[in-house]
């Protein structure tokens, strides 16, 4: 008895609703687009239009002060051979070679080495990471000022242990490397930082179970540590080497590109280029041949962590190799 | 020896069977201090050595630094570089070019961040999916390719050589809005809903229930920018000609140019911009590194 007139008086009630809902959600788009439309409009027109207006301008010979003329692939094409661009880009590998892999080494030494709890460990791992917040502009006035050959600590410290001074940023065979060990300071922080946040993700039951069948600390570091870092590694990878191909505030602060071209990486010569020799074209057809060397780096990356998510199934078979192994070692 | 080591072993034995940490296993022995301090001691004073000497040689005489070989430890606190830097220089309007440039991208970024990913987050609007796309896009576009249609784009709006130029392009990044986006998709949808379904506009929900409880998304934008826009040298260096606009980090690096031989005012100088970020990071440093480790972890 009771439930019948439900339905009946509900019907009319729903379709009010529904005719609210459709006019609400006219007045949600709108409110949307309001929302949305600053956000828009920055991104968009400081996103979007410029990179599209760089490929344009890279096909163009322009000041940007007078009207500039269509060159076609020109820029390209002299880009191929001119030999300052080789070195630039000839700097940038050897700097991102060395600075990557150092960086994601060091961090996961040091991240391993500040996994523990004990006394003063807090103060170790904020000392650690706080040369990352220093802007490379205070980098490099800093080590400026230790490097410098006359008046530097770094000059005296070695006079002391009795070797002669160095020319250090002022030596074209030095200061690349001297650079890559500035970045090193700074930059193994951030790697510690997000190795010891994903070292507290390692399953604790799967280094118990690993350390009952007998592992010793290598193989557990071996087989389930390092495994479940893995991804984590490959982001780490990819984010360094992205840092390390716009490298630019550090180089300008300290060598300005010199001694000899020695430190001139690609940003270095786009800057160049766009905003010293007024080739601005030149410039963004080089910033385009970086960008796609990016993209590819990206993507290769993207596919690698691909690969490994579908790997992932034999998950299990890794945890029973380390039973495996850890049995080996018992014997 | 060994009478001392069974006792220990057999007071700390029982210890991870009671189950506090059955991660770490046992913990055997327990010295006075672990052997660690050893290495990490030297290792942690290694990276802290550089700022140690920023500090200590921002306050030494010229005459100090200018001996061969330089004095290690300044022998009394000499103001000298200080008073230069902040009387006859110019950095204190420097300082307040890069205050006003932070505050407004931090606040603006808040604001339209937040503004812009709950709309993606929650409301259905024609085109929102294209818009997405192109704001992820655009987060993956590296500067360099973008710098010199940007300088032109400020130049048209007769905004080179301002403060303007280095706001317009920081007031919302596309990171901003996307990572308001995610931490709102995770939040539940019911209160909100409730509000909505009440007659509450969306700004209101999004003011009153949403932005209450994204305190850790608020404050990793906040931090992130505030860190990028502090310390940026590349686009101050192409859009600011004028030293009445330089920012700290533009003026520190035309100050050291100038004044090659005043290194303690040089390194005044450097304590002056280094500070804030430094103090800031003291001050927030779990915020600032779960900023740093979530934002990295989702890229």
């Amino acid at each position: 008895m009771v439930r019948v007139p439900r339905p009946l008086t509900l019907e009319p009630a729903a379709a009010a609703r529904r005719r609210t809902r459709t006019r609400r959600a006219r007045r949600e788009a709108a409110a949307a687009w309001t929302f949305t439309a600053p956000a828009t409009l920055v991104i968009l027109g400081l996103g979007i239009v410029p990179v599209v207006w760089s490929l344009l301008l890279s096909f163009r010979a322009d000041d940007l002060v007078t009207p500039g003329r269509w060159v076609g692939v020109d820029n390209y094409r002299a880009l191929a051979e001119d030999p300052n661009f080789h070195t630039a880009v000839r700097n940038t590998l050897v700097y991102a070679g060395l600075y990557v892999p150092l960086s994601l080494a060091g961090g996961l030494v040091l991240a391993l080495a500040l996994n523990r709890r004990i006394r003063l460990i807090g103060l170790y791992r904020t000392l650690v990471f706080i040369p990352f917040v220093v802007s490379a502009t205070a980098q490099g006035v800093l080590f400026s000022f230790i490097l410098d050959p006359q008046f530097g600590a770094a000059n005296s410290l070695l006079h002391q242990f009795g070797i002669s001074p160095q020319g250090f940023l002022g030596d074209p065979d030095q200061a690349l490397y001297l650079l890559v060990l500035i970045s090193l300071w700074s930059g193994v922080g951030f790697c510690v930082v997000v190795l010891l946040a994903a070292l507290q993700d390692v399953p604790p039951e799967l280094v118990e179970a690993a350390r009952l069948d007998g592992a010793g600390r290598w193989h557990v570091l071996r087989h389930v540590t390092l495994p479940t870092l893995a991804p984590v590694g490959v982001f780490l990878l990819l984010w360094q080497f992205i840092q390390a191909l716009q490298v630019f505030d550090l180089v300008y602060v300290t060598t300005k590109g010199g001694p000899l071209g020695s430190t001139t990486v690609i940003v270095y010569f786009v800057w160049e280029q766009a905003f010293r020799t007024f080739t601005a074209g030149y410039g963004a057809a080089a910033a385009y041949v970086l960008a796609v060397a990016l993209f590819a780096a990206g993507g290769a990356l993207r596919l690698v962590r691909w690969r490994q998510a579908r790997a992932e199934a034999g998950a299990a078979k890794a945890t029973t190799r380390t039973g495996a192994t850890g049995e080996e070692a018992a014997r | 020896m060994t009478t001392h080591v069974t006792p220990a072993r057999k007071a700390a034995g029982p210890a991870p069977r009671t189950g506090r940490s059955p991660v770490r296993g046992p913990r055997a022995r327990r010295l006075p201090f672990s052997p660690w301090h050893l290495v990490l001691a030297p290792l942690a004073l290694a990276f802290a050595l550089p700022l140690l000497w920023l500090l200590l040689s921002s306050v030494m005489t010229n005459a100090e630094i200018n001996r061969f070989p330089p004095a290690l430890w300044p022998e009394s606190v000499d103001l000298g570089g200080y008073r230069y830097v902040l009387g006859n220089a110019m950095f204190p309007r420097w300082f307040a070019n890069s205050l006003v440039v932070s505050a407004v991208a931090v606040l603006s970024n808040l604001l339209l961040g937040s503004l812009g990913g709950y709309a993606f987050a929650r409301m259905r609007f024609a085109g929102s999916r294209v818009l997405l796309g192109l704001m992820l896009a655009t987060m993956v576009i590296p500067f360099q390719l973008t710098m010199i249609p940007t300088f032109l784009v400020m130049k048209r709006l007769g905004l080179i050589d301002t403060l303007g130029a280095l706001i317009v392009p920081a007031l919302v990044t596309p990171f901003a809005v996307f990572l308001f986006r995610q931490f709102f998709l995770s939040l539940p949808r019911e209160m909100e809903e409730a509000a909505w379904i009440d007659g509450c506009s969306r700004l209101r929900v999004l003011c009153s229930i949403v932005l209450p409880l994204a305190r850790p998304a608020l404050a990793t934008v906040a931090v992130l920018t505030f860190l990028s826009t502090w310390n940026d040298l590349t686009w101050p260096l192409i859009a600011i000609n004028h030293d009445t606009q330089y920012t700290l980090q533009l003026g520190l690096t035309t100050f050291q140019g100038q004044h090659h031989t005043r290194w303690s005012a040089v390194m005044a100088g450097n304590v002056v911009t280094v500070l804030p970020v430094l103090v800031a990071f003291l001050l927030a440093q779990k915020t600032f590194i779960q900023s740093l480790t979530s934002s990295g972890l989702k890229g």
